[in-house]
C-alpha cells in the first residue's frame, strides 16, 4: 500500500537564513506588483450565467478537464526544465532550492483574489479568469513534482551515470534512456497527487465570489456551486455524479496503465511480486494500433538520436564549474532582479503603513482564528485516521478491500462538497465555523490517513510477532510498538494536511450563499473582505501575513518535527 | 602472451606521471592518490591491487576520463587526455545496466551512442551476445538474470564499442564464487584468443589470486595516501593452476606485499588530537573480531599463514587486514613475511577470563592517541559528559571528512574496553 504514500521534501536545513528572507521579500514584491495593477480593475465584474440543464454537463466537465490538463502540461514542463537546472548546475541549485522549499508550503489559494484582479486589468474579464484559474493550478500542481524530478535526477546510481558518460551518450540520449526512466515512477505519483490537488484549486477557481465581484468561468465547479447556491439537489447530484465519473475514468485508463507501464523502471533487481497491473494497459499491448504506432515512431526516435549526437559532437557540452566566469549580462540581470525585489519589498512595506491599527488586531486575531481551526481539523482528522488506517495497513485483506474505495473518495475535491456541506450547516448556529472546520477536514483528512496506512504496513513483521509473543496489552502495544512506527508517517501527513488546511480557509470563512454573505473570524474572511470592499493595503496585508505565518509555522513547528522523528523513530 | 612474448616493441598506449588527486584544499586537503607514475603497453593485462581506500578506482575514472586528475600528466597514445577517454570502456563491479532496457537493448545502446545504424546495431549485437553464450537472453530484462549473466551482458556492452583499453572495476566480486570463476576463465580466453578487439586490459580488484591468475603485471597499492608500493611480473604461463607451487608461491609474495604496507610500528601511534604532528588513524576493525583472531591463532599455536587465514574465516582480504592493523596496534600480534604471529600479550589475552580480558583491553585501548585523548577530555569534565559534536570538531583537524568515521571507531573500541560510554538519545559521550 505503499503506492499512496506522499513524502514531502525537506532539503536538510531546518534554520531561517538570509536567503529565505530575500524570497519572503520578492513574494511581497511579487505581490505588490499585482495589487498595483490591480487597482485598475473594472470596479464590477460579473461572469456567465452557469446553466444547471444536465445537457451542460458534458461541456462543462470538457472545459474543467481541459484547464487542468493545460495547467498540468505546463507544470510538467516547468518541472523537467526547473528540476533538471537545479540537479545539473550547483549555481543555480542554491537558489533554486529554497525558492521551491518557500512555494511548497505557501497557501496558493491566498493569491487568488490578487491575481484575478490584477489579471482583469489588463485583460478581457473572461480570458482573465480562464488565466487566473490556470496559474492557480499550476501553481497547486508543480512544486512537488518539480521535487520529485530533482531528487530523482540527484539520486540516479553513479554506476549508471558513469557508464551513460563512459558510452559517451549525448544530452538527448541520457534523457530518453536513464533520466526519464528512473524518474517515471515518482512523476507519475506525484502527477496523480498533483490532479488530485488541482480539482480542488479549479473547484475554487471557477467561482469567486465577493460583493461586486463575481468571477465564473463555465466548468463543473461553477455548475455545482451554482446548483447548490440554488439549492437544486438534482444538479448537485448529477455534477457530483459527473466529477466522480471523470476521477474513476483518469484512474482506470490514464493513470493505472501508466502506473503499471512504469512499473518496468523500477530499479529492483528482484523480481516484485506484488506489480501494478491495468486491464486497459494488457489489452493495448495486444492491440495492433499500438504495433503500428510503435513501427511509424521508430525512424523519428533514431533521426532524434543522431542528430543530438551529430550536434553535441561538433559543439561539446561545456564543463560545468563553480569557477567559470559568468557572463556580464547575467550578472546584469541578477542586480536588475534584486533591486526590482527590494523596491517591490519596500513599496509593499510602506503600503501596508497605511492601514490602521485596529486593522492590525484584526489580522494577529484572524491568523490565530484560522490557526485554531487547522489543528482542529488536524486533530479531528488524527482521532480518526491513526485507529482506521492502523487497521487498514496492519490486515491485508481489509486494505485489498477498502483500498480501491478510499482511493476514489480521497479524490473528490473537497471544493465540490462544500457548498452542499453549507446548504446543510448554514442554519445552525455557528454553521460556518462548523462548515470551515469540516472542509478543512474533507481535504486534509486523506493525506492523514494515507500515510498512517503506509506506515502501520511498514511496521515490522518479526516487531509484531515479537508483542504478540510477549503478551503486550493493547495500550502497551500502542505506546510501544504501533506509534512509535507511524510517528514519522503521521508528521509528514501532517505537514501535507496543515498546508492544505490553510488554502480551504480563504474559500470556507467567507462565503456567497443563495444571495447572503456569511463570514466568520479568520484571515480567510480578511482576505475575502478586503478583494470585496477594495482595501488593497489590507489585502496585501492579509496575504502576506497569512505566507509569512504558514512559512514560519512550517520552518519552527514541523520541520523540526519532522527531523525528530527521522532521527529518533527510523527504522533500519 | 605476457608483455615480454608480446609484441616486439610494444606501444605504450597509457602514460602517466606523478599523478594526484586530492578532495578539499588547504590543511584538510585528502589526497586519494599520491604520485602514480606508470606505463601501461599494448598486450599488457596489468592488475591494480590493494585494500579498500587506496585510491584504484579512482585511479581507474581518472584514466578512463570519468575523473581529472587534480596534477601530473595522463597521456593517451602520448596525448594528453581531456575528458572521457574515447579509447577505453568500463566493465563496472556493480554491472551498470540499464534496468528498463532488454539484455540487446543493453548492449545495443552503446553502439547507438556512438551512432551505429541501427541495422548494423542489432547484427552486432546479438554476435556479441552470442559470443558470450547468452543466446535465447536477449529480450530478458536484468532482473531476470543471475549476476553472473548480468556481468557477461556488462561484458558485452563493453566489447561492443570495441575498446583499444578495456579497465575492470572488480569485474568479479559482485559474483557468486562459481560464476565469478567461470566468467574469468572465459574473459581469459577471449584475450589469450585474441577474440576480442581490445589492446590492453586494466583490472582493479582487490582479490590477490585473481590478480595472480589473469595479470602479467601486478601493480601493488598502499592508502593514507594512495600510492604504488612495488609492482610484480607474472610470468607464470596460461592457464595458471592455483594448486601449483609457483603459483602458491607467488600469491604469498604478493600477500605479502599487501600485508606489509599495513604493518603497524608501534613507535608510530603519532600524538594526540589538537597536538602538533601526525595522529595515527584507527583501523576500521571490531574488538570482537580482534578477539576471535587472536583466539584462532592462538589454537594454531601463535602462527598461521595469512593468506591460509582468510580463506579459513572465509573473509576477504579487505576486512581482514583492518583487524590485523588493529591486533599490531594493540600488540597482540604481528606480521611477518605473510605470516601472523601471536605475541605474548595476544597469548595472555587469548587464555585470560572475561574480566581480566576487559582490563587487559582498557588498557592497550588507552594506548591510543585519540581514545586516550576522548577519555582524558571526559575525566577533565565535572559532568563526565561532552557532546558528540564537541569530539567532532576538534577531530576534524586531524582527521578531516574521516573525522565522523574515526569518532564512531573510536566509540565502538571505549565502549567495548567499558572506557567509556555512548548515549545516542542526547548525543553525548559519557564515564561510567
Amino acid at each position: 500500500m505503499k503506492q499512496l504514500y506522499y513524502k514531502p521534501a525537506f532539503p536538510p536545513r531546518p534554520a531561517f537564513t538570509i536567503g529565505d528572507a530575500l524570497i519572503l521579500l520578492g513574494l511581497a514584491a511579487i505581490l505588490y506588483g499585482g495589487i498595483r495593477l490591480a487597482f485598475d480593475a473594472p470596479s464590477v465584474v460579473s461572469g456567465p450565467e452557469i446553466s444547471l440543464s444536465p445537457w451542460a454537463l458534458p461541456w462543462y466537465a470538457l472545459l474543467s478537464i481541459g484547464r487542468m490538463a493545460i495547467a498540468f502540461f505546463l507544470s510538467l514542463l516547468f518541472s523537467l526544465f526547473y528540476g533538471y537546472a537545479a540537479a545539473r548546475n550547483p549555481g543555480a541549485r542554491k537558489v533554486l532550492l529554497p525558492v521551491l522549499d518557500v512555494l511548497q508550503c505557501v497557501p496558493i489559494l491566498s493569491f487568488l483574489p490578487v491575481v484575478l484582479l490584477s489579471l482583469t486589468a489588463i485583460l478581457p474579464e473572461q480570458f482573465a479568469s480562464e488565466i487566473s484559474a490556470i496559474v492557480l493550478i499550476f501553481t497547486s500542481q508543480a512544486w512537488n513534482i518539480t521535487f520529485s524530478y530533482y531528487q530523482s535526477l540527484t539520486t540516479i546510481p553513479s554506476e549508471l551515470q558513469e557508464a551513460s558518460d563512459i558510452f559517451r551518450f549525448s544530452s538527448w540520449l541520457r534523457f530518453k534512456e536513464l533520466e526519464l526512466p528512473f524518474a517515471a515512477t515518482g512523476l507519475i505519483w506525484n502527477s496523480m497527487m498533483s490532479w488530485a490537488g488541482g480539482w480542488f484549486f479549479l473547484m475554487a477557481a471557477e467561482i469567486f465570489h465577493v460583493g461586486s465581484y463575481d468571477f465564473r468561468l463555465p466548468g463543473l465547479g461553477s455548475y455545482l456551486k451554482t446548483a447548490a447556491a440554488q439549492g437544486d439537489i438534482m444538479a448537485v447530484l448529477a455534477g457530483t455524479g459527473v466529477l466522480i465519473l471523470i476521477i474513476v475514468l483518469l484512474d482506470q485508463f490514464i493513470w493505472r496503465p501508466l502506473l503499471a507501464w512504469a512499473d518496468k523502471f523500477k530499479l529492483e533487481m528482484v523480481e516484485g511480486s506484488a506489480e501494478p497491473s491495468s486491464w486497459f494497459l494488457d489489452i493495448l499491448y495486444r492491440s495492433w494500433l499500438m504495433d503500428f504506432f510503435q513501427r511509424k515512431m521508430a525512424p523519428l526516435n533514431e533521426w532524434m538520436d543522431q542528430t543530438s549526437r551529430e550536434k553535441e559532437a561538433t559543439h561539446p557540452a561545456p564543463v560545468l564549474s563553480l569557477n567559470e566566469k559568468r557572463p556580464l549580462w547575467l550578472l546584469a540581470l541578477l542586480i536588475i532582479g534584486l533591486i526590482a525585489i527590494v523596491y517591490g519589498g519596500f513599496m509593499a512595506i510602506a503600503m501596508m503603513m497605511t492601514i490602521s491599527i485596529n486593522d492590525w488586531i484584526e489580522l494577529g486575531i484572524g491568523i490565530l482564528a484560522t490557526l485554531s481551526r487547522v489543528f482542529s481539523s488536524l486533530l479531528i482528522a488524527m482521532l480518526w485516521t491513526i485507529p482506521v488506517g492502523v487497521a487498514i495497513g496492519t490486515n491485508r485483506r481489509l486494505a485489498k478491500l477498502l483500498q480501491p474505495l478510499v482511493q476514489v473518495v480521497a479524490a473528490i475535491p473537497a471544493t465540490a462538497l462544500f457548498p452542499v456541506l453549507l446548504l446543510a450547516l448554514l442554519r445552525v448556529y455557528g454553521g460556518l465555523n462548523i462548515a470551515a472546520i469540516a472542509l478543512m477536514l474533507m481535504g486534509t483528512q486523506w493525506y492523514l490517513l494515507f500515510n498512517v496506512i503506509a506506515g502501520a504496513a511498514a511496521i515490522p513483521q518479526d516487531l509484531r510477532f515479537t508483542a504478540d509473543l510477549l503478551g503486550l496489552s493493547v495500550l502497551d502495544r500502542w505506546r510501544n510498538l504501533i506509534i512509535p512506527s507511524i510517528f514519522p508517517y503521521i508528521i509528514t501527513g501532517s505537514i501535507t494536511a496543515s498546508c492544505g488546511a490553510w488554502n480551504a480557509s480563504v474559500v470556507a470563512e467567507y462565503v456567497e450563499f443563495g444571495g447572503k454573505t456569511y463570514a466568520t473570524t479568520g484571515i480567510g474572511a480578511t482576505i475575502a473582505r478586503a478583494t470585496d470592499t477594495g482595501n488593497y493595503a489590507l489585502l496585501l496585508a492579509a496575504t502576506l501575513v497569512m505566507v509569512i505565518s504558514v512559512i514560519l509555522i512550517n520552518q519552527l513547528f514541523w520541520q523540526r518535527l519532522y527531523y525528530l522523528a527521522e532521527e529518533r523513530y527510523r527504522m533500519e | 602472451m605476457s608483455a615480454k612474448t608480446g609484441i616486439k616493441s610494444a606501444e605504450i598506449l597509457l602514460h602517466l606521471d606523478l599523478v594526484c588527486k586530492g578532495y578539499g584544499s588547504g590543511p584538510k586537503q585528502f589526497l586519494a592518490v599520491k604520485d602514480i607514475s606508470l606505463d601501461l603497453k599494448a598486450g599488457e593485462f596489468v592488475s591494480l591491487l590493494g585494500p579498500s581506500g587506496c585510491g584504484k578506482s579512482t585511479l581507474l575514472r581518472i584514466v578512463t576520463g570519468l575523473n581529472t586528475a587534480t596534477s601530473g600528466t595522463v597521456q593517451y597514445r602520448g596525448e594528453a587526455l581531456k575528458g572521457i577517454n574515447p579509447h577505453a570502456t568500463i566493465v563496472f563491479q556493480t554491472f551498470a545496466l540499464f534496468p528498463w532496457l532488454t539484455v540487446e537493448e543493453n548492449v545495443e545502446i552503446a553502439l547507438k551512442a556512438r551512432g551505429v545504424p541501427s541495422s548494423v546495431r542489432q547484427e552486432r549485437a546479438r554476435k556479441l551476445i552470442d559470443i558470450i553464450g547468452l543466446d535465447g537472453f536477449e529480450s530478458a530484462y536484468p532482473r531476470e538474470l543471475s549476476s553472473g549473466m548480468r556481468q557477461k551482458v556488462g561484458f558485452a556492452r563493453a566489447l561492443a564499442v570495441e575498446p583499444e583499453l578495456l579497465c575492470l572495476d572488480e569485474p568479479f566480486s559482485a559474483l557468486d564464487i562459481l560464476s565469478a570463476e567461470s566468467l574469468r576463465g572465459e574473459l581469459m580466453e577471449l584475450w589469450l584468443n585474441k577474440s576480442i578487439n581490445s589492446q590492453a586490459i586494466l583490472m582493479v580488484t582487490h582479490n590477490i589470486e585473481e590478480a595472480v591468475l589473469m595479470a602479467d603485471r601486478i601493480v601493488v597499492m598502499g592508502k593514507d595516501p594512495g600510492r604504488i608500493v612495488s609492482e610484480i611480473q607474472v610470468s607464470l604461463r596460461h592457464p595458471r593452476h592455483r594448486k601449483d607451487v609457483s603459483f602458491q608461491r607467488l600469491v604469498d609474495s604478493v600477500y605479502a606485499a599487501v600485508a606489509g604496507q599495513t604493518r603497524p610500528e608501534t613507535e608510530s601511534l603519532g600524538t594526540a588530537p589538537g597536538q602538533p604532528g601526525a595522529t595515527r588513524r584507527l583501523p576500521r576493525a571490531l574488538l570482537n573480531q580482534l578477539a576471535g583472531l587472536v583466539e584462532k591463532l592462538s589454537d594454531e599455536h601463535g602462527r598461521a599463514d595469512l593468506y591460509r587465514i582468510a580463506g579459513e574465516l572465509s573473509l576477504e582480504l579487505d576486512d581482514l587486514l583492518p583487524i590485523v592493523e588493529a591486533g599490531g596496534l594493540l600488540g597482540f600480534l604481528s606480521v611477518q613475511e605473510g605470516d601472523l604471529l601471536l605475541a605474548l600479550l595476544g597469548q595472555t589475552y587469548a587464555e585470560a577470563s572475561i574480566l581480566a580480558r576487559k582490563e587487559m583491553l582498557a588498557g592497550r585501548v588507552l594506548r591510543m592517541p585519540v581514545i586516550a585523548w576522548i577519555y582524558e577530555s571526559l575525566r577533565r569534565d565535572e559532568n563526565h559528559r561532552l557532546a558528540w559534536e564537541y569530539f567532532l570538531d576538534k577531530l576534524q583537524a586531524d582527521f578531516g571528512n574521516r573525522a565522523e568515521d574515526q569518532l564512531d571507531i573510536a566509540i565502538s573500541w571505549g565502549r567495548h574496553a567499558e572506557l567509556f560510554a555512548y548515549d545516542d538519545d542526547t548525543g553525548e559521550l559519557y564515564l561510567e
